[in-house]
């Protein structure tokens, strides 16, 4: 099979730099409210030199916020690291549900500036398919950017994954832009039918259910 | 500078309303919104001397907001906050009407000199 890799190479360092870009900027807002609360306490202690009296609640609120967000920051931090180890092997046994969670994880922000609400309903089992992790991801965005163009803002996007025979599927679906050929942008396109060639998977676009499906082979145990 | 009317607006309403309370109490009138859609609605009532607005907002983005507000309030003077200003950031800023673009996170000292300038250079032009 003829794969087009620079196709996919390009667009692995394309992938690549959205995310980061991304997580830098939720890091970058993590900060500023770190920032901005710490300030407000600064503030509080300036008062409290002058005889002012402070409300010890809202000091412990301003506590828990720094905590929370330091919190988040943590989390969006474990998923920049989780993420920059998925180049390691390119073969690797994965769990599929587990790659969906965190898909969506690092893709929420994206669609909160689009406005748009990601659902994920894994299923309770475990999902095993050996495969390359990071092209796995990188189809699933793909596909994850073209579900929220066509499905446009204030709407939710829903990801669910499905064990099949000799393999998986991710369906993403409630795409109300989808049966609108005429308006919608061509998919899947090169970029995606070269990804999709190298894992050896399938992209069925499923018009009239609003659902596009991403079939993964089982692979070799 | 006491009675300055400031609009700061951005979606983590953990960063605005800790900014604005500051902002208070160092003699400034601050108001606060958490979307693109609610500056809006609080212009259409309100007039305010300077909106500092962050670039990076869910649906309707900074600039975009910028450039609907600015139709509406001409002489209302922008402060544009970002996590990375970048050269290219900053002119489309300027072309769609900001004065100022601020990294954040920021010193609120440093924003209320920018807020003082702008204002400073209204009255002069007035």
């Amino acid at each position: 099979m003829d794969i087009k890799w620079d196709i996919i190479g390009t667009e692995g360092f394309r992938f690549m730099g959205k995310m980061n870009a991304s997580i830098s900027h939720e890091v970058k807002n993590v900060l500023a409210i770190i920032n901005e609360n710490a300030g407000l306490l600064e503030d509080f202690t300036l008062m409290a030199e002058k005889g002012m009296a402070i409300d010890p609640e809202r000091l412990n609120a301003l506590a828990g916020k720094i905590q929370h967000q330091v919190q988040r920051a943590d989390r969006i931090i474990k998923n920049m690291n989780t993420f920059a180890h998925s180049v390691d092997e390119t073969k690797k046994k994965v769990d599929l549900s587990e790659i969906l969670v965190f898909m969506a994880a690092l893709s929420e922000r994206l669609a909160t500036m689009k406005g748009i609400a990601l659902e994920v309903t894994p299923p309770s089992t475990p999902i095993a398919i050996t495969t390359d992790p990071f092209l796995v991801e990188n189809i699933i965005w793909r596909c994850l950017e073209f579900s929220m163009a066509v499905t446009g803002t204030g709407k939710t996007v829903v990801l669910t994954a499905d064990k099949k025979d000799q393999g998986a599927s991710i369906i993403f679906s409630q795409l109300k832009g989808l049966s609108d050929a005429s308006s919608r942008p061509p998919f899947p396109e090169d970029v995606e039918n070269e990804l999709v060639k190298s894992l050896g998977a399938q992209i069925v676009v499923n018009e009239g259910a609003g659902e596009i499906v991403l079939g993964l082979p089982e692979g070799p145990n | 500078m006491p009675g300055r009317k400031v609009l700061l607006v951005d979606d983590e309403r953990d960063f605005v309303e800790p900014l604005g309370e500051r902002m208070r109490s160092r003699g400034l009138d601050v108001e606060t919104a958490v979307s693109a859609k609610e500056a809006i609605q609080m212009t259409q009532r309100e007039t305010y001397d300077v909106i500092v607005l962050d670039l990076n907002m869910p649906q309707i983005d900074g600039l975009e907001t910028l450039r609907m507000l600015k139709e509406k309030n001409p002489n209302v003077h922008f402060i544009l906050l970002t996590g990375y200003p970048t050269a290219e950031k900053g002119i489309r800023a300027m072309l769609s009407g900001a004065e100022e673009v601020l990294e954040r996170p920021s010193n609120v000292e440093t924003l209320i000199r920018k807020i003082e300038k702008l204002v400073s250079k209204k009255m002069v032009r007035v």
